[in-house]
């Protein structure tokens, strides 16, 4: 049976992982992603789950990369200048194949920015948060259901993938406080992906001996099955090693395990990538993710009733990039919109697929919404 | 008969990368006899390593093992303990990655007072990147990041440990093995944080350029700046300054960190009541 809570975004990532069996949550303060960690810290003891506040952000991501290695589901929460402190070990979870959710709730930036206002200004940072070559799955939550739905789906991609999940909010998102309809709690217990495991004999256990575009098998701690975890470039069974072909592969094999199986697949698993509203018989393209879609959902009724026929394109998947989707818009729509509250990182990812540079944009980069009227007039200039 | 390390030891990655006449070498054999002397499982025991000489260790011991990012062993080591409290977690980090990168974590892991077995492998200087000063450089010495020599005060890493809470602080040198392998038998046999702050050449990139061209000549001037804590309590002021005690320097019962999270969880699941200041003897 479908749940009905009134709660805020925050609370309601949080409460989406620990109904995805998350046991483990390794944080430290910071607005505007600060709930996500006191609803943690509420949660996780009553299953026996842990939870730690810890010294700085490097640790916070450190201690749950730890408890991921030891074999549990394991997520820690920030802000964009808390993705800058823990990218280092971000790089450490895609080479040594690390599962972790990792929730984003963007504020204003660079630096401290705007501490208590919105953006979406993280998603180049989602893409690539840290040194060397890396292919990164990252969620982007439009609506309170959708804290719930996607942090679920981060951990379902994290352990089939054996990667980081970046999921992001934004600031608008994260406080957002109201109703939400939640899926019924079997349903999302029988949806719940876990990690593969190894269950041949220990001596022959070769976690990362595994086919191009496949993620490793890792199996736990302590349960008998040795092996070695390592930030360096390693061969089959962990151990560091320089081999040229070696290296190539890994790297090869790092990317591929994402992007060709999501370009192979059309997606990584079989949840909507975007949403479509009221794109039937629209003559333009509105696009936008994240708290900024709503206000875009508000303006495509608004142009309607005054004869423009709108719609919106709303990417929930933002890396890797639904591309095959964004190619068929370009081609088929003359008149696109693009909107976020970045100066255009997203429109570089849509002019790359499309290859075409000609859309109308409206990017804000002040900490400040953007309400529907002003998406409306500016679709009403390209008539 | 003489101990045979083959069964605690990855054979097939030796020779190690370590320096002839190393320290770490000494270090690794006196931890393998310690953990033979506890009887452990070595499929619950847990080895995790930071950046650096020091940072392969995790590569020759034959159990779970983590080699992580430059000084944050202590914090990936917190989440492995607290996740499997009942394994044996060993942290190895040298001076640099423990003390300067990765100082933050060494304070709270102390703090917190988790079982974990932290061993600084102390050997004055950053070695694998060829001879930078690191906090436990002495004053006066030479490295290539201090070209006219190096002002930067010394730090005293058990002092460290001490104040920050760790509840079993103990320092040796790898002059005496034997002694060393007993210290760290009552370290890993203490419930809480025990941090072994282990003195150690490095006679290529220290030495050479202190005139300290041997193994032996290092390891003499260790042996020079040390004294076991009796007689340094004997000493003068003036000459305390100048030398190290050894030997375990504290040595308290105190409330583990996982042992705590168990009041956490029983609270939550409301097996009893909220914590408060009474449930600890520390009021402030």
């Amino acid at each position: 049976m479908a749940r009905e809570v009134i709660s805020t975004g925050n609370e309601l990532s949080a409460l989406g992982a620990f109904d995805a069996g998350c046991m483990f949550f390794g944080g430290y303060p910071i607005t505007p992603s600060s709930e996500v960690m006191h609803e943690m810290s509420d949660l996780l003891p009553t299953v026996g789950g842990k939870f730690i506040q810890m010294e700085d952000e490097i640790a916070g991501i450190s201690v749950a990369l730890g408890a991921s290695m030891a074999g549990t589901k394991s997520m820690t929460a920030t802000s964009g200048p808390g993705i800058s402190l823990k990218a280092e070990q971000i790089g450490l979870a895609f080479i040594a194949e690390v599962p972790l959710v990792i929730v984003n709730v963007m504020r204003g930036g660079p630096s401290t920015g705007l501490p208590t206002r919105v953006s979406q200004a993280d998603i180049g940072q989602a893409q690539y948060p840290t040194h060397g070559d890396y292919a990164s799955i990252t969620l982007c939550a439009g609506s309170l259901e959708e804290c719930y739905t996607q942090t679920v789906r981060g951990f379902n991609l994290a352990e089939r993938y054996m990667t980081p999940v970046f999921v992001l909010l934004d600031e608008t998102v994260g406080h957002m406080h109201g109703k939400a309809m939640l899926p019924d709690l079997e349903e999302v217990k029988a949806s719940i992906v876990n990690r593969k495991r190894y269950d041949g004999k220990p001596e022959d256990y070769r976690p990362y001996d595994v086919p191009m575009n496949t993620p490793a098998v890792l199996n736990p701690m302590f349960e008998g099955y040795r092996f070695h975890f390592t930030g360096l470039h390693h061969g089959p069974t962990g151990f560091p090693t320089e081999d040229a072909a070696q290296c190539q592969f890994n790297i090869e094999r790092l990317v591929g395990k994402i992007n060709t199986i999501a370009a192979e697949n059309d997606g990584l698993d079989d949840e909507a990538d975007y949403e479509e509203f009221m794109m039937e018989d629209a003559e333009v393209c509105m696009i936008a993710y994240g708290s900024i879609s709503r206000g875009a959902k508000e303006a495509v009724m608004k142009l309607r009733n005054d004869g423009i026929k709108a719609g919106l394109f709303r990417p929930i998947v933002l890396w890797p990039s639904p591309a095959k989707k964004l190619k068929e818009i370009g081609q088929k729509f003359d008149k696109i919109f693009v909107t976020e509250l970045n100066m255009g990182q997203y429109l570089k990812e849509i002019e790359r697929v499309t290859g075409r540079s000609d859309f109308t944009t409206l990017l804000k980069a002040n900490g400040r919404p953007i309400a529907p009227l002003e998406m409306v007039a500016k679709v009403k200039e390209m008539f | 008969m003489a101990f045979n390390y083959d069964q605690y030891l990855r054979v097939d990655k030796m020779p190690t990368l370590w320096c002839w006449g190393c320290g770490d070498g000494v270090i690794l054999k006196s931890v393998i006899r310690a953990i033979d002397k506890m009887g452990w499982d070595m499929d619950k025991v847990c080895v995790v390593s930071g950046i650096g000489c020091s940072g392969r260790f995790s590569s020759y011991i034959n159990c779970n093992t983590v080699h992580t990012t430059h000084g944050r062993t202590i914090a990936y080591a917190t989440g492995i303990k607290l996740t499997r409290p009942d394994a044996h977690v060993i942290v190895v980090a040298g001076d640099g990655d423990g003390l300067a990168i990765g100082g933050n974590h060494t304070i709270h892991g102390c703090r917190r007072n988790i079982d974990l077995n932290f061993i600084l492998i102390n050997n004055f200087i950053y070695g694998l990147t060829n001879s930078q000063i690191s906090p436990t450089t002495p004053q006066g010495m030479w490295c290539v990041s201090a070209q006219n020599g190096n002002i930067d005060p010394t730090f005293d890493a058990c002092k460290l440990a001490i104040g920050a809470g760790a509840s079993f602080v103990a320092r040796e040198t790898m002059l005496d093995p034997k002694k060393l392998e007993k210290v760290l038998v009552k370290g890993f046999s203490h419930r809480g944080f025990s941090f072994f702050d282990i003195m150690s050449n490095c006679h290529i990139n220290l030495g050479r350029k202190n005139k300290m061209l041997s193994a032996m000549e290092n390891l003499e001037w260790i042996d020079s700046i040390t004294t076991p804590l009796k007689k340094w309590e004997a000493l003068s002021p003036e000459d305390q300054m100048n030398k190290f005690p050894t030997g375990v320097l504290r040595e308290v019962e105190q409330a583990e960190y996982c042992d705590m999270y168990e009041m956490v969880i029983a609270s939550a699941q409301g097996k009893r009541g909220k914590i408060t200041q009474d449930d600890f003897a520390k009021k402030i």
